[in-house]
């Protein structure tokens, strides 16, 4: 089986990074696995696995430097095909105030939940701020359970749901 | 009864369309157990399509009776040349496919349904169906059209914070 590396790019967005970025990889014979490519703040970053041959930090910073991106690159134990199906998704909402995600993920691991996957964004305007944050994840505890766990949180609404994947 | 072959992404035959069914006799009937008995070696579908397994006709299957959480239900159902007649809300949830191995995501269905169809005899059926069924037999029944769910997946970015849940506790939580 092949060695994955966890390849990490930052750097201020502009058009045709992933694009830049990929067909290096490609060009040098390195195989992508599962990514994730997001903006936030007007920067742009990138998880990718990827495999290959040689030193993939060398392949890439050609193109980081011309991009302006940072480069960090981590062997990892691990490979494709490990997902892990979420239970329950957590919305939560509130005005934006130091310690919210801390609060509620705290709340969560006491819990026994296990984020799966987390995103937040700052909506509202730069006066009122509003903290909106999505979390999919998995536990062995009831719906009734994660939700008491969340209870305690006063000016944050935390509402859980139950995920039931449906497979047909 | 046999289980047969599922087809997998990504096999062209499953952006096929189906053909309506319409004659309801015993090689139908054969089919739709054979079908059952390929749903049940699925690992926890609620539903499956004819074309998933390479047949090309509207018969799907729906059974969500033995979710983890209880969920409204009909039971087993056999729909053959199922038609929606009525849809509406709608809501993210997410969804897994047996022609999709190894993959989940969130897709967007209407949350109650009014639904026709006919069983494996010919004779009409009429349902009333709300939220997992719903979206068990949307998913199904856009497999008859060559849909998948990998074709509707949107971003959880774009999920909506559901403004009606402003007052604390979700739908477990007894009033007190």
């Amino acid at each position: 089986m092949n060695d994955w590396k966890m390849l990490t790019l930052v750097g201020g967005d502009q058009q045709g990074i992933v694009a830049k970025v990929t067909m290096v990889l490609y060009r040098n014979g390195w195989n992508l696995g599962e990514a994730s490519m997001i903006r936030l703040g007007g920067n742009f970053s990138i998880m990718m696995m990827v495999t290959g041959e040689g030193d993939v930090e060398q392949i890439v910073a050609p193109v980081a430097s011309e991009l302006g991106l940072h480069i960090h690159v981590d062997d990892i134990s691990g490979g494709l095909h490990q997902h892990l199906i979420p239970n329950f998704q957590v919305r939560v909402l509130g005005a934006d105030r130091a310690g919210i995600v801390a609060q509620v993920t705290q709340a969560l691991v006491d819990a026994g939940f296990n984020i799966l996957e987390l995103e937040s964004d700052v909506a509202g305007s730069p006066d009122s701020p509003v903290y909106i944050m999505n979390i999919q994840g998995f536990a062995q505890a009831t719906l009734e359970q994660v939700e008491n766990a969340v209870a305690i949180l006063g000016d944050i609404d935390v509402s859980v749901s139950s995920v039931e994947t449906l497979i047909g | 009864m046999a289980s047969l072959e599922i087809l997998k992404v990504p096999d062209e035959r499953l952006k096929q369309a189906s053909e309506p069914v319409d004659v309801f006799d015993d090689i139908l009937r054969t089919f739709v157990k054979d079908l059952e008995e390929t749903r049940q070696m699925g690992p926890g579908a609620v539903g499956i399509a004819a074309p998933q397994v390479g047949h090309f006709q509207r018969i799907v299957i729906v059974d969500v009776s033995k979710t983890r959480k209880p969920v409204p239900n009909h039971g087993y159902m056999v729909l053959v040349n199922p038609e929606i007649t009525h849809w509406e809300g709608y809501e993210m949830g997410r969804e897994g496919c047996l022609s999709v191995p190894d993959y989940t995501g969130n897709v967007i269905r209407a949350t109650r349904l009014e639904v026709k169809a006919q069983d494996p005899w010919g004779k009409p059926l009429e349902y009333g169906m709300e939220g997992f069924e719903a979206r068990a037999l949307q998913h199904e029944m856009d497999h008859l059209d060559g849909m998948l769910f990998i074709d509707r997946v949107v971003s959880r970015r774009t999920d909506l914070f559901r403004r009606k849940v402003y007052q604390k506790g979700g739908k477990s939580r007894k009033s007190s």
